[in-house]
């Protein structure tokens, strides 16, 4: 057991744990994007970026170390993240009130969360094909912020990779495997659905299942179920 | 397609073995077809998606053909300032196709690329792995019809360059240009020295005058090595590996080639030194792609080092030392430079930065501590085992002992390599290198720092000007915004597209300077160029998109006036768009004029 603080609450840190897993574990709410339970974190999205003795670290991606002292809620730092927030809306095509994930969308609760009224890039408007040629999923491109959550979870029982990084710089995009993406179980199609914090990977013929204004963010505002303040 | 299949079921059934079968495919096919993607995947049980993840990650693999002759033309700006672009329209003249595009009979593809370690004799392209330097369009039209008559690319060389550039395993037109012999690189160096030197001691007390010399890495970060040595060492387990970082992609470097061309033994001897000290058995040097002409040469001296005993088993009657070297290939991809980058690409994968820590003496080649060590940076340390910390930090400075290789390029009378003291200063360089007027120079390459004339007087040294030795020098008559944009677009093109503020980021901040180059700037825009610029260098994941905004924070810096002359000063701001340009069409189909108080553009 070791302490750190965070924007001066002294809390307690597990050896071993990351910045990220300690805030969650003391009350306090970093926001995260591209980390989920249970994967290795990849530090892709940068949105939990945290300020430690004055420099910058995903909080996802760097370990807890005795006494380090860690600024979360400084303002020039949530700007910085509302800007990567920012950033994934204008790289891609983001259209909230036709997607099927909206209410449930992790990067639309936190551009709630986060104020964000218009962008201060201007919108790339990129050219992506949808791609429904898989049986049981939809890949919507235009959405995907790159997270790596499905590259993470999903793959075959002898560890082939389903989903799979493509390209490199802006053009960088997640592919999938034709042959074992046809092969996916309607339990690993719901799974990569569910695992998807934006609408980029879809089931197919099912969807809207809960209205639009009952879903989990609707409800509460992301973050909520860690940091109870939080009340807009 | 029986060929294929023999080059695949050669390798091992070994992912790691990746990259090197796809390199053996996209030699002989020119690209990597369908069927070639299935059968790898089904050798190395992967996925076909993760062959295709690694094809396409990389510039000189494709999964589409690049024609018979593939030519790849450098687009770094030294080659645009020594005719990039005659030479470029020439080539697509005589072969008939554009940049980008195959010939319709599949004969030559031409394709761009990121500086391909030249910049002293641009423009250059690599045709076939050939190297081609100082190109002009009217050799270009000899190259192309030389390529039509089915002509091998090799045998378009007629002339060589200095040095071991004529040698049998090389015959390149490639000059070394070595314009000032230092004690440290390019001394004397008796073969076998070095080691026999080392191992007569222990290895801490190699790490002891490594320490005590105060080396700092050559690449360009200024680790100090003795430490990084010693760290590995200390690990705790059954291997551990020293990887030489041969990948010199910073835009204007070139030395680590001098250096793998004419020393590559001390080279060698460096590397073993440092296997020794932390206690390796294996050794790999990285090598990038453009310098795979040199394969075969450094092949061969490391044959010749096993001959001798310098590298194998029980070395030079050590009783127990054991070492040798191998060599892997990159492929096309500045990032690879980054360390752990380069160890995910040594281990046969898309060669994307890991998360740190843990660091590579920790955990890096295959899981293993090791050292991850810059050519020159081995090679210094090869001469401080053989001459002593006190000899070493008799040159230089304080805190930078020894000597720097400088890559010097642009806009002065001898461009090339140097050999230098640490410590002298940027004016001191110029007039060495016969720069008279010099309005601008580069340090450090694009991730580095673009300075003007009020700092020439600062010193090249870890306390002033840290640098790897990239040296661009830019004349009065020089587009300052043409330099800063062909370096964005350098960055853009390399990033590794991992993480959100190096992959949107650099697109957004050459978008607002070509704003600004358009002449549509206005006060807002630079305020949110160093703005959005400072987010990127904070908020990126490795070193490559940290440093990436550099291009256009040094130059608002230290050429602010540039900037304030290229906008509106009167205007706080001007849209993206012009609204009287974009409702032209609009209004031209509807017979209808816009009724606009002011259009934002005069």
């Amino acid at each position: 057991m070791s302490e750190i603080t965070i924007d001066g609450k002294v809390c307690k840190a597990r050896a071993g744990l990351t910045i990220a897993e300690v805030a969650k574990a003391n009350g306090i709410y970093i926001p995260t994007l591209c980390n989920y339970r249970g994967l290795k974190p990849v530090g892709s999205c940068r949105v939990c970026t945290v300020r430690v003795g004055g420099r910058y670290m995903a909080a996802c991606t760097q370990i807890a170390v005795e006494g380090m002292v860690v600024e979360n809620t400084a303002p020039d730092l949530e700007d910085m993240r509302r800007s990567i927030l920012e950033m994934l809306f204008v790289e891609g095509n983001h259209m909230c009130p036709t997607c099927e994930k909206s209410g449930n969308c992790e990067l639309q609760a936190l551009a709630y969360r986060y104020q964000i009224m218009a962008p201060r890039f201007p919108f790339q408007f990129p050219v992506r094909q949808v791609d429904a040629s898989a049986p049981k999923i939809v890949l919507e491109h235009n959405r995907c912020i790159q997270c790596q959550r499905c590259v993470r979870s999903i793959q075959t029982e002898d560890g082939r990779r389903i989903f799979v990084p493509q390209n490199r710089s802006r053009r960088r995009k997640i592919g999938v495997d034709p042959r074992l993406v046809s092969e996916l179980t309607d339990e690993m199609a719901l799974k990569a659905m569910d695992v998807c914090p934006v609408g980029s990977i879809l089931r197919k013929e099912v969807g809207f299942a809960v209205p639009i204004g009952q879903r989990k963010f609707d409800k509460k505002p992301i973050g909520t179920e860690i940091d109870e303040e939080i009340t807009r | 397609m029986a060929q294929e299949k023999d080059i695949i079921l050669r390798h091992p059934k070994d992912p790691s073995a990746l990259l090197d079968i796809i390199r053996d495919v996209q030699d002989h096919f020119g690209h990597v077809p369908e069927e070639a993607v299935a059968r790898v995947a089904a050798h190395l049980k992967l996925s076909e998606a993760e062959v295709r993840g690694a094809v396409t990650f990389y510039h000189f693999f494709s999964l589409t053909p690049r024609g018979a002759s593939t030519v790849y033309l450098n687009d770094s700006i030294t080659s645009r300032m020594k005719g990039r672009t005659a030479v470029a329209k020439a080539f697509e003249e005589e072969a008939g196709c554009r940049f980008g595009e195959v010939t319709a009979d599949g004969l030559i593809g031409l394709f761009s690329t990121s500086c391909i370690g030249m910049s002293d004799q641009e423009p250059s392209a690599i045709i076939n792995g050939v190297v081609f330097t100082r190109l002009t369009p009217l050799k270009v039209k000899h190259l192309v019809k030389a390529i039509k008559t089915g002509k091998p690319v090799r045998d378009m060389v007629t002339a060589w360059g200095d040095g071991a550039n004529q040698s049998d395993l090389v015959r390149s037109m490639v000059s070394n240009n070595i314009r000032k012999k230092g004690p440290v690189i390019f001394g004397p160096f008796e073969s076998g020295s070095a080691i026999k030197n080392a191992v007569a001691r222990k290895p801490e007390d190699i790490i002891a005058e490594v320490k005590k010399s105060k080396l700092l890495g050559r690449g360009g970060a200024g680790f100090p090595t003795g430490l990084k040595w010693e760290f590995c060492r200390k690990e705790k387990s059954d291997m551990r590996y020293v990887l030489c970082n041969a990948d010199e992609g910073e835009p204007g470097t070139f030395k680590d080639r001098v250096i793998l061309t004419e020393m590559p033994q001390l080279l060698f001897e460096g590397m073993a030194v440092a296997g020794y000290a932390i206690g390796a058995r294996e050794g790999l040097l990285y090598l990038r792609s453009e310098y795979a002409y040199l394969r075969n040469h450094l092949e061969a001296v490391l044959e010749g080092m096993r001959r001798e005993n310098l590298l194998g088993n029980n070395i030079a009657g050590s009783g127990d030392f054991s070492f040798d070297i191998t060599i892997a290939l990159g492929a096309g991809a500045y990032v690879c430079g980054e360390e752990s980058a380069l160890l995910e690409s040594a281990e046969g994968r898309r060669g994307e930065p890991r998360n740190r820590p843990p660091f590579p003496v920790q955990t890096g080649y295959r899981n293993r501590p090791t050292t991850v060590n810059n050519v020159e940076t081995l090679c210094t340390a090869a001469k401080i085992i053989l001459h002593g910390a006190a000899w070493f930090q008799s040159m230089g400075t304080a805190r930078s002992s020894g000597t720097k290789l400088f890559s010097v390029s642009g806009d002065c009378e001898r461009p090339g390599v140097y050999e230098l003291e640490f410590g002298l200063t940027v004016q001191e360089l110029l007039d060495i290198v016969g720069a008279k007027d010099a309005y601008a120079v580069q340090v450090g390459g694009p991730s580095g720092t673009c300075l003007s004339r009020q700092d020439f007087r600062r010193r090249f040294a870890f306390e002033d000007l840290s640098t790897g030795g990239s040296v661009m020098i830019f004349g009065p008559w020089r587009n300052m915004f043409e330099i800063v944009a062909n370096f964005m677009d350098f960055f853009i093109e390399e990033s590794c597209g991992w993480c959100t503020p190096c992959r949107v980021g650099n697109t957004l901040l050459k978008g607002k300077l070509e704003k600004i180059m358009a002449g549509r700037g206005s006060a807002q825009d630079l305020r949110d160029l160093e703005a959005w610029g400072k987010n990127i260098r904070a908020l990126s994941r490795c070193g490559l998109g940290q440093t990436s905004p550099n291009p256009i924070l040094s130059t608002l810096q230290n050429f602010r006036e540039l900037y304030e002359e290229a906008i509106d000063r009167h205007k706080e701001f001007v849209p993206d768009f012009d609204l009287g340009e974009a409702s032209l069409e609009a209004a031209r189909l509807t017979h209808r004029q816009p009724i606009m108080g002011e259009t934002s553009h005069e």
